[in-house]
């Protein structure tokens, strides 16, 4: 999902189980997790799923804010003032989910700079998807439908995850992403209801962003190198998967409703399972993308660098303006 | 790497009148009216709030995790503090 670079082994990582630090806290960490309580940010945790839950929390948090920029794309372009504001509205809140995501990990002993510096190196991941164009106005609602439907079906479990902080973040999050999900689905109808020329531009954004938004899921379970780790700690309640499988059975519906068809030949009901069948995901594309060479890793990464370096005058300015007045005040007293 | 973040404030808010100010989460300002400011634009962008409190982090002052025991532990044994210990008769028992 938002956090497919977790199946990156990490470099110079451990191979095989670590020593237990202090057997007496670690004993009393796992019977929390056993009896589905939380940890909290000043409690004691093994120092590896901390390292995870950063890891996790800051990739998650550097999606939010990289994918702000596909969608400020088209800020200047929406069609109507109401599409405006709506889009408006949504983009704020993807830096509002970055902002509280950055404060959960911030919890776990990592300074926002680091953790801003780590994306803007390049060392941190974020989630493959925002690194494709938005090449019309329906890639916009295609996004808020598929990219914002597929993260919910992610994020809903994450509201359960054992560390508390970043639990508490999901629920604010989950609460605002349905109307993300809403209003894209809603300006395809919109669409739909318009020319020929109209419907055809929905069609081929479908066309695009179908198979991105199913490899959001990250690797086969298989395949997924962290996943039982992660789920023995209660980070991860559901497996890639299961949360694709329920995201394409969800999905295909609405696709009817609205009038599209799914890029996938292999798409069809298998009343045996109980579930759609789908085709062969390119994994090729996946890791290329993920390992930063997808369309847009190189111009998003420098669009992301350039506003953090072009905005360093005003928050330096800042800092210096309540330094003066701090000073001010003392000898004022 | 220099460090220039800005300080981190924790932010509280009152949900609407009659209720506590509650913890929602933390933003970096550098001075109280910005730390406001964007506390209101991070947490209140749904009319969740009628009041916000913001209040620098490294001025909380918070009980240490590992003190639980000694803190919180004495008060497990005192369960006449609680009305359901006195077991009256049952034409009384509402009281």
């Amino acid at each position: 999902m938002y956090t497919q670079a977790l199946d990156i082994p990490q470099q110079g990582a451990d191979k095989g189980p670590k020593a237990v630090e202090n057997p007496a806290y670690q004993a009393e960490f796992d019977a929390k997790i056993d009896a589905g309580g939380y940890i909290e940010a000043k409690d004691w945790m093994p120092e590896a799923y901390r390292k995870t839950l950063v890891r996790q929390i800051s990739q998650h948090a550097h999606s939010e804010i990289v994918g702000m920029l596909p969608e400020g794309n088209w800020i200047t372009r929406a069609p109507t003032l109401k599409r405006k504001a709506i889009l408006l509205a949504k983009v704020q809140d993807e830096g509002g989910h970055g902002l509280y995501l950055y404060a959960a990990a911030e919890t776990l002993g990592v300074s926002r700079d680091e953790l801003l510096d780590a994306l803007h190196t390049g060392k941190a991941k974020y989630s493959s998807i925002f690194n494709y164009p938005t090449l019309t106005w329906a890639d916009i609602g295609v996004i808020g439908w598929l990219v914002d439907g597929a993260a919910i079906m992610n994020q809903i479990p994450l509201c359960k995850c054992s560390y508390g902080p970043y639990a508490r973040a999901m629920v604010r999050i989950c609460k605002e992403e349905s109307f993300h999900q809403r209003q894209g689905y809603d300006l395809l109808l919109t669409m739909m209801k318009g020319t020929d020329e109209q419907r055809e531009m929905v069609q081929d954004a479908v066309n695009r962003w179908w198979w991105p938004s199913i490899m959001m899921f990250g690797p086969h379970d298989k395949d997924s190198v962290h996943s039982g780790q992660s789920a023995r700690w209660g980070i991860k309640r559901i497996s890639n998967d299961d949360l694709r499988q329920k995201f394409v059975d969800a999905t295909v519906k609405q696709a009817e409703v609205l009038g599209v068809t799914m890029p996938d030949p292999a798409l069809q009901w298998n009343a045996e399972r109980g579930h759609y069948d789908y085709g062969a995901i390119d994994w090729d594309e996946f890791w290329n993308v993920v390992n930063g060479h997808g369309q847009g890793n190189v111009d998003r990464l420098a669009a992301r660098v350039k506003a953090w370096e072009d905005g360093a005058w005003v928050r330096d300015a800042a800092l210096e303006h309540e330094r003066k007045r701090a000073a001010r005040e003392d000898q004022a007293a | 790497m220099e460090r220039k973040e800005w300080p981190l404030w924790e932010v509280f808010v009152r949900s609407r009148n009659g209720l506590d100010h509650k913890h929602c989460g933390s933003v970096h300002a550098p001075d109280a009216k910005l730390a406001l400011q964007v506390a209101r634009d991070v947490y209140t962008r749904r009319q969740e709030g009628v009041s916000i409190w913001v209040v620098q982090a490294d001025h909380i002052v918070a009980s240490d995790p590992d003190a639980k025991p000694e803190l919180f532990d004495p008060a497990e044994d005192k369960i006449y503090r609680h009305p359901t210990f006195y077991q009256l008769p049952d034409e009384v028992n509402h009281m």
